[in-house]
C-alpha cells in the first residue's frame, strides 16, 4: 500500500510542479500580453466625460463614483481672473497612492477641463492653465487609493474665455 | 517645421520637474470669428510624457484648456541625460512629438 502511495504522491508532485511551471510561464505571457492592452485602455481619451455639461455628470462619467471634500487636496486658483481665457490653476495633495487628478469648471459649457493620469512615481501635483466662460466654482478631483477627494474654489472672472 | 512643443525638464535630486508649453489654438467650438461664423473645435486631446519608454504622465484635455497650453508636473526616478519623449494628438488627428534631455 505504502509504495503505491509514494508513487502516487510522487506523480502528484511532478504534475503539480509541472502545473506550477506552466502557470508561471502563462503568467509571464499574460503579463506581457496584458501590459499593452492596459496601456491602450489608459490611453483612451474619455470622450463621454468631456461631453458632459454638468460637473456631477462629468465626474460620474469619468470615475463612476462621487467625490468627498477633503482638506488634503490643495487647490491653488486666483480669487479674480482678469482674463478668463487663461486662468492658472494648480493642485497638490498630501494624499498617497494618487492615480489621477482632474480639473472641472462648474459653469463652463462642458464642466471637465482636464484630467491627468498619475502613474506610480509621479508626484500628485499638477499646474496648468484653463479657460473659464464666467465666474464659477473650480473643482479639483484627486483619485487616491480608488477613492475620490475634491477641493473647490470660486474664481471670479471679469472677461470670459469662451466667446464672452 | 519647428516643433510645437517647448519643454524644460530639470532633475533635482531624485525628482525631475517638467514644464511643457505647446503651441496650439485650442479652439473650443464656442467662439465666433470676425464674420460671425463659429470656429470649429480644434484642440489637443491627449499629451503623453514618457521617460525610457515608460509613461510618467498623461494629460487628457478638453476644450477648456487655454490656448498654447502649459503644464507642469514632477516625477521621481528621472536621471540627468535621460530622454523625455512628449507627444500630443488633437481632435483632428494632428500630432507632434519631441524628445528632450533631462537637464
Amino acid at each position: 500500500m505504502t509504495p503505491i502511495d509514494h508513487q502516487f504522491s510522487a506523480t502528484r508532485r511532478l504534475v503539480l510542479k509541472g502545473c506550477g511551471v506552466i502557470a508561471l510561464a502563462g503568467l509571464g505571457v499574460l503579463r506581457f500580453g496584458a501590459l499593452p492592452a492596459l496601456a491602450a485602455a489608459n490611453d483612451k481619451w474619455p470622450e463621454e466625460a468631456f461631453k458632459q455639461k454638468g460637473e456631477a455628470e462629468a465626474i460620474k462619467a469619468l470615475y463612476g463614483k462621487t467625490a468627498e471634500i477633503s482638506d488634503k487636496v490643495k487647490l491653488d486658483a486666483p480669487e479674480i481672473a482678469e482674463n478668463g481665457a487663461v486662468v492658472p490653476i494648480s493642485v497638490t495633495t498630501t494624499l498617497t497612492d494618487v492615480t489621477s487628478i482632474s480639473f472641472l469648471v462648474a459653469d463652463n459649457p462642458n464642466a471637465l477641463a482636464a484630467s491627468y493620469i498619475i502613474p506610480a512615481g509621479t508626484m500628485p501635483s499638477v499646474a496648468n492653465r484653463i479657460k473659464m466662460a464666467k465666474t464659477s466654482n473650480v473643482t479639483a478631483i484627486v483619485e487616491a487609493g480608488g477613492k475620490l477627494y475634491s477641493a473647490t474654489k470660486e474664481v471670479k472672472v471679469t472677461v470670459g474665455g469662451c466667446g464672452g | 517645421m519647428a516643433s510645437t512643443i517647448r519643454v524644460r525638464a530639470t532633475a533635482n535630486g531624485d525628482t525631475t520637474e517638467v514644464q511643457a508649453l505647446i503651441q496650439h489654438p485650442m479652439d473650443s467650438g464656442f467662439v465666433k470669428d470676425a464674420k460671425g461664423d463659429l470656429i470649429p473645435p480644434h484642440f489637443i486631446q491627449q499629451v503623453t510624457f514618457e521617460v525610457n519608454g515608460k509613461a510618467v504622465f498623461v494629460a487628457d484635455w478638453g476644450t477648456a484648456v487655454s490656448k498654447d497650453p502649459y503644464v507642469k508636473f514632477s516625477f521621481k526616478g528621472g536621471n540627468k541625460g535621460d530622454d523625455l519623449k512628449i507627444s500630443w494628438v488633437d481632435n483632428k488627428g494632428e500630432t507632434d512629438t519631441t524628445t528632450a534631455k533631462i537637464a
